[in-house]
């Protein structure tokens, strides 16, 4: 194929909206949405702050197969409120992940794959976006009892917040190159620590710290894949087929522990630093 | 914010329901459903106060002339222009008819 | 005159009543096994060797070091019938902001303690939340709030949220008395305990004399409390936090998930 075919041939996945992206993973024919936004399942916070709501409160839960395997899909839309979670996208996201533990306690082996674009808590709903992010994480674990659950972060909110912490308990990870991960959003670093610390506008470095093939190549994610549905769908699968991780990259406590004892803090970090401390001696 | 609601005479209700764009920076989402025989209803909750004239006078352009389905219509609007939401439901009026 | 909090440290000790502390840990956190279960804290250290986390904040060795503290009860109790409660002492400013907290991967280590917390309640730990302080954000997310059963002292000092109220306003485009004028209104969005408890989440609140330095009496009444807590826990999942009236959303949207599934 030349160049120019394969390019008019690849589908970009950071271009879709949580529901395409869900129907796009899923088996032909198999996507099945629950509390699809005709329900009107909307947030009882929004409109009396003067903010405007969206009928399925960004996040979009399927069920459906994707190579034969039973999955549910929870995929957030980046668009709406920059992918915060409130009450009740968090309770959509933490009650299906607690359903297909549930399955899996009754002989269903219900697989899990979030689609994260989100920067966190959504602020207007605070205590309660932070209690349901906290219901994720114990229903992210709970679930890892039994089969995987994956996380992607295709772009182009990124992921941040509590559910970025959500994405370092994901069994593994899948990024783009538009991907960003980390805890704490640029502005709010900037503003606690100063510019200094992190200037929020100098893009170069923000992506050279956080983003995906940095991530990739610093061993905090497990595929690193270009922006086309048919290559994402295809890794998504290929993790979904490996079953649990031998030793998830939330339990290696005393092995990151190991690593952080031989850096010195003194000078300010570099990208490379971090390669090297993670992957210098990755076998 | 505010809540407007605007109904139009209109024909027969469609079989079908449509949903089509988001609440994003300027963008707005509609939801598409069957309504009453004879009567078209649309309720906006716009993030733009004092846009009812707006509203009215453009959907009373892309009504006129014509006997529209009997349609139920919400959207949730961020700000979108005029364009847009022409856009949006002529995306939304296309959907329908395939159903 | 110290710019952090000492009441975690302050309550650890009172808890702790001088029961060796566990070696081979950053020097910020606080643990030791007494006769209720382990006892964690996390507290200012000085001397941090990430200057960004040197008043109490979660960063990159707190993350990880908590998942290893709970990780070695869960160990040593792996063969055991009695599982030893856990007892997070929770008076966390925030977690670590930072250039090399970021670059690092601070979220990956706070998935560590939360996934550590989240596995010894699975596996029959009673785990225990006590909000003697500050309780914010991803470092309440990372220690704590995978608690069975959150216990909160009733006291101004005594705050959970999502984040602080100027980084808040900031993000949100409003001044800070625009803020606290719609806290007022909006329980989710407020930062006293009882805005905080009408949401269903804790478990119990408790009034004692000296939240600073607990007296005699405070230190029994907490200690009773926390044995009933201990004593309360009879399943491993979070589901009795849901029920409150300003949380009815998420128990609404289960029963529609559950119907529809």
């Amino acid at each position: 194929m030349t160049d120019s075919a394969a390019l008019l041939n690849k589908h970009s996945f950071v271009e879709l909206g949580a529901r395409q992206r869900a129907k796009a993973l899923l088996d032909a024919g198999s996507f099945r949405e629950l509390l699809d936004p005709f329900q009107r399942v909307m947030s009882p916070w929004l409109e009396r702050q003067g903010v405007v709501p969206q009928a399925d409160d960004g996040v979009v839960i399927a069920k459906g197969s994707l190579d034969g395997l039973p999955v549910v899909i929870a995929a957030i839309e980046g668009a709406f409120q920059g992918g915060s979670l409130g009450e009740v996208g968090g309770a959509k996201i933490a009650g299906a992940l607690e359903l297909a533990a549930e399955d899996n306690r009754k002989g269903i082996a219900t697989r899990a794959i979030l689609l994260l674009e989100t920067g966190g808590v959504r602020l207007q709903e605070a205590n309660l976006g932070l209690a349901a992010i906290a219901d994720i994480h114990a229903a992210i674990v709970d679930l890892q009892q039994y089969q995987p659950v994956v996380g992607v972060v295709a772009g182009s909110v990124g992921c941040f917040g509590g559910m970025s912490i959500a994405a370092g308990l994901c069994s593994y990870l899948l990024v783009t190159q538009e991907a960003r991960l980390g805890l704490n959003g640029p502005q709010v670093i900037e503003q606690e620590a100063g510019i200094e610390e992190y200037d929020s506008r100098d893009r170069p470095f923000i992506w050279s710290l956080t983003g995906g093939e940095q991530r990739f190549a610093s061993g905090l994610v497990d595929r690193y894949v270009a922006d086309d549905v048919a290559q994402i769908r295809d890794q998504v699968g290929e993790l979904l087929q490996q079953g649990l991780p031998p030793q998830p990259r939330s339990q290696r406590a005393e092995w990151f522990l190991q690593r952080l004892a031989g850096l010195e803090t003194g000078p300010q970090i570099e990208p490379s630093m971090v390669r090297d401390l993670y992957q210098g001696e990755r076998s | 914010m505010e809540t407007l609601s605007f109904e139009f005479p209109a024909g027969q209700p469609p079989r079908g329901r449509a949903l089509v764009g988001c609440v994003g920076s300027g963008d707005l989402e509609v939801l598409i459903e069957p309504g009453l025989a004879g009567r078209l209803t649309i309720n906006v909750q716009t993030s733009v106060n004092g846009s009812e004239q707006r509203w009215q006078h453009l959907f009373a352009r892309m009504f006129d002339g014509t006997t529209p389905p009997a349609m139920s219509i919400d959207i949730h609007d961020f700000g979108a222009t005029p364009g847009v939401v022409r856009l949006r439901l002529e995306q939304g009026f296309e959907e329908i008819g395939h159903d | 005159m110290s710019g952090y909090s000492l009441r975690g440290l302050n309550w650890f000790n009172a808890l702790s009543a001088g029961a060796k502390a566990l070696d081979g840990l950053p020097p910020s956190l606080r643990v030791a096994d007494v006769a209720l279960g382990r006892l964690l804290a996390v507290v200012a250290d000085p001397d941090n060797r990430f200057p960004r986390a040197r008043n109490g904040e979660v960063g990159l060795l707190e993350g990880w070091g908590l998942a290893k503290a709970v990780d070695d009860a869960i160990s040593a109790d792996r063969e055991q019938t009695h599982k030893r409660p856990l007892i997070a002492i929770v008076d966390v400013p925030s977690q670590a902001y930072g250039r090399r907290e970021e670059a690092l991967g601070i979220h990956q280590a706070l998935a560590g303690a939360a996934d550590a917390y989240a596995r010894a309640r699975l596996a029959g730990h009673p785990v225990i939340a006590l909000l003697v302080g500050k309780a914010m954000s991803g470092a309440f997310l990372a220690h704590g709030y995978q608690a069975n059963r959150l216990i909160a002292l009733r006291d101004p000092g005594v705050m959970v949220h999502a984040m602080g109220k100027a980084s808040a306003a900031r993000v949100t485009l409003r001044s800070v008395e625009e803020l606290e004028a719609l806290a007022s209104s909006v329980p989710p969005m407020a930062y006293d305990i009882d805005s905080y408890a009408s949401l269903g989440l804790l478990w119990e609140t408790l009034s004692v004399q000296q939240i600073e330095q607990p007296t005699a009496e405070d230190l029994a009444r907490v200690t009773e409390c926390l044995k009933q807590a201990i004593g309360d826990v009879s399943s491993g999942d979070l589901s009795n936090r849901l029920g409150a009236t300003n949380r009815a959303a998420s128990s609404r949207v289960r029963e529609l998930l559950r119907a529809q599934w």
